[in-house]
């Protein structure tokens, strides 16, 4: 094909894409700068930021403690995976993206039920008698909740790379005289480095940014960053200082998500799920 | 090892599936409480039927999603071939584009086009309500764009482009060697990003909750003002339902995928 008929092809799409995700970035630094009340320029918002750290703090650390659940509980599921028969992994596959797919709210919710002081596990608890826990409004709770609405994001990038793995290297590794652990830690983890770095990114942007789950899960100790940036919007009456939050927020994921990919070098890790 | 796996696997699915099951459970209660059994019923499914708002929030749903996907999969498609053919470079700076919309946190996504709507209607053209049915498809179709040119993407990479040389050789135009040959060729893409499109949009909240106005609301948009309220068991019968038509549609795109396998293998064998 000629080049400029590829680039009559492309160029709407570029135009779209300038218009609907560069631009509203430029509007969201835009409205970050300006004051809610009369929109004159100031730096107002961004010097109040610091009485969010604490929020800030919390949603990183909270959504970096879930990354590292997920990859600890999402490998041993990644790996069976990959040893069962192919219509086998087709269908677990299927099985971990369906709850990906569906109301995340509605789930979340069927966890208060479960959670709640009066609620399913704490009525088993009891019908066997244990006592009560106090589970709900904790951040463990919140903790909880972000592992399970994310995992799948875990399990599918690590199972696309380790189905990759070429079998002979590991046959190889044996020949050689690697034991079953050493055969996992000198060949099986390494060339999964990728996957397990895609996943982590996979979980932790989503994860930092999320505004239901600590909503219903948590208690007013353990707000997010997510949650305080939708109540700006949609209570607050202040998209400003919103937008300012949100600035840093992308930033954080920026950074975040750079510092977890430099682990890696520059292998390619990217994984469309 | 292998059986400590498997005791993993076969837990964290039932930790996958457990609200699900609650779920399920509580769409067939006659009690409205979410943590206690008081009787079977299936009125809770005969509601969904009955509530006209319910309904109407549903068809609103899939209009948008039906809209959104299919507008960005031809429009993607196109685009992907396009870039498939720019110059390395340029190419890699659009791909970085596409990438914008699936690193940035929903929240940022949702928030950004807000403010654009919000900023283009009420400030440049003075419009009251500038959040409509058009922002949120817009926004729907921004961010289904990149599902369907990452899907497609790998597909024109694994074409041998002999194959569109060949049609041309044979007396085909560029335009019917695309339509004949390219387009038979990548359709497995095709399919598979307008079926991921269509789901995410159907099971978008948090960016449609951002851009949509009160004139015209989704259902999960819906489901989030249930859930401040008294919640109503009648959505625990429409989660079902919508659980259903998922796998369904996720069923139906397995056996896809099976057949493409299959045929690959032959025409291989052959």
């Amino acid at each position: 094909m000629k080049r400029n008929k590829s680039l009559l092809l492309s160029t709407p799409y570029i135009l779209w894409m300038v218009i609907f995700t560069l631009v509203p970035l430029g509007v969201v630094l835009y409205y970050a700068l300006t004051d809610v009340e009369t929109g004159a320029f100031t730096v107002d918002n961004m010097s109040k930021l610091v009485r969010y750290l604490p929020a800030f703090g919390r949603s990183i650390l909270y959504s970096l403690i879930s990354a590292v659940i997920c990859l600890l509980i999402g490998y041993p599921v990644a790996y069976y995976m990959t040893q069962c028969s192919p219509t086998t992994q087709r269908f677990l596959y299927m099985l971990v993206m369906l709850p990906m797919c569906m109301s995340f709210l509605l789930r979340t919710l069927a966890w208060v039920g479960l959670l709640q002081d009066t609620g399913i596990i704490n009525n088993i608890l009891e019908a066997i008698g244990l006592p009560r826990l106090p589970l709900i409004r904790t951040p463990a709770a919140v903790i909880l909740g972000m592992v399970y609405n994310y995992l799948p994001y875990m399990i599918l990038p690590l199972y696309a790379i380790i189905v990759k793995i070429d079998p002979r290297l590991i046959e190889a590794a044996e020949d050689l005289g690697c034991n079953s652990t050493k055969v996992f830690s000198k060949v099986i983890l390494p060339l999964s480095m990728p996957g397990i770095l895609s996943g982590m990114t996979m979980v932790f942007v989503p994860a930092v940014s999320t505004f239901y789950i600590s909503n219903k899960l948590g208690s007013t100790e353990t707000v997010l960053i997510g949650d305080i940036v939708e109540r700006l919007f949609k209570q607050g009456d202040n998209p400003n200082m919103g937008a300012a939050l949100s600035l840093l927020l992308m930033v954080l994921v920026f950074v975040c998500t750079g510092i977890i990919n430099r682990f890696g070098g520059d292998e390619e890790g990217a994984v469309i799920v | 090892m292998k059986k400590f796996n498997r005791v993993v696997t076969v837990l964290i699915f039932l930790f996958l599936y457990a609200p699900m099951l609650v779920l399920l459970i509580a769409s067939f209660n006659v009690g409205k409480d979410i943590t206690e059994f008081e009787g079977f019923t299936l009125m809770r499914y005969v509601e969904v039927f009955q509530d006209r708002s319910m309904l109407t929030m549903l068809g609103n749903s899939i209009l948008v999603s039906v809209l959104a996907s299919a507008i960005a999969t031809v429009f993607g498609t196109f685009s992907a071939v396009g870039i498939y053919n720019l110059k390395p470079r340029m190419r890699k700076a659009v791909m970085s584009l596409t990438n914008i919309p699936m690193t940035n946190p929903d929240i940022v996504t949702g928030i950004s086009l807000s403010l654009l709507f919000v900023f283009v209607g009420s400030k440049l053209l003075g419009q009251k309500e500038s959040l409509t049915f058009w922002t949120l498809l817009i926004a729907h179709i921004t961010f289904n764009l990149p599902y369907v040119i990452l899907n497609v993407m790998p597909k024109l990479q694994q074409m041998n482009p002999a194959l569109t040389d060949a049609a041309m050789d044979l007396g085909c135009t560029p335009l019917q060697s695309f339509f004949k040959v390219t387009l038979y060729e990548i359709m497995p893409g095709i399919i598979s990003g307008a079926i991921m499109a269509f789901t995410m949009s159907l099971d978008d909240f948090v960016i449609s909750y951002f851009v949509t106005g009160l004139d015209f609301i989704t259902l999960p948009v819906e489901i989030y003002n249930y859930t401040k309220k008294q919640l109503e068991p009648k959505l625990y019968a429409m989660f079902i339902m919508m659980f259903l038509l998922i796998l369904v549609l996720m069923i139906v795109m397995n056996l896809l995928q099976v057949r493409q396998d299959k045929q690959k293998k032959r025409r291989e064998g052959r």
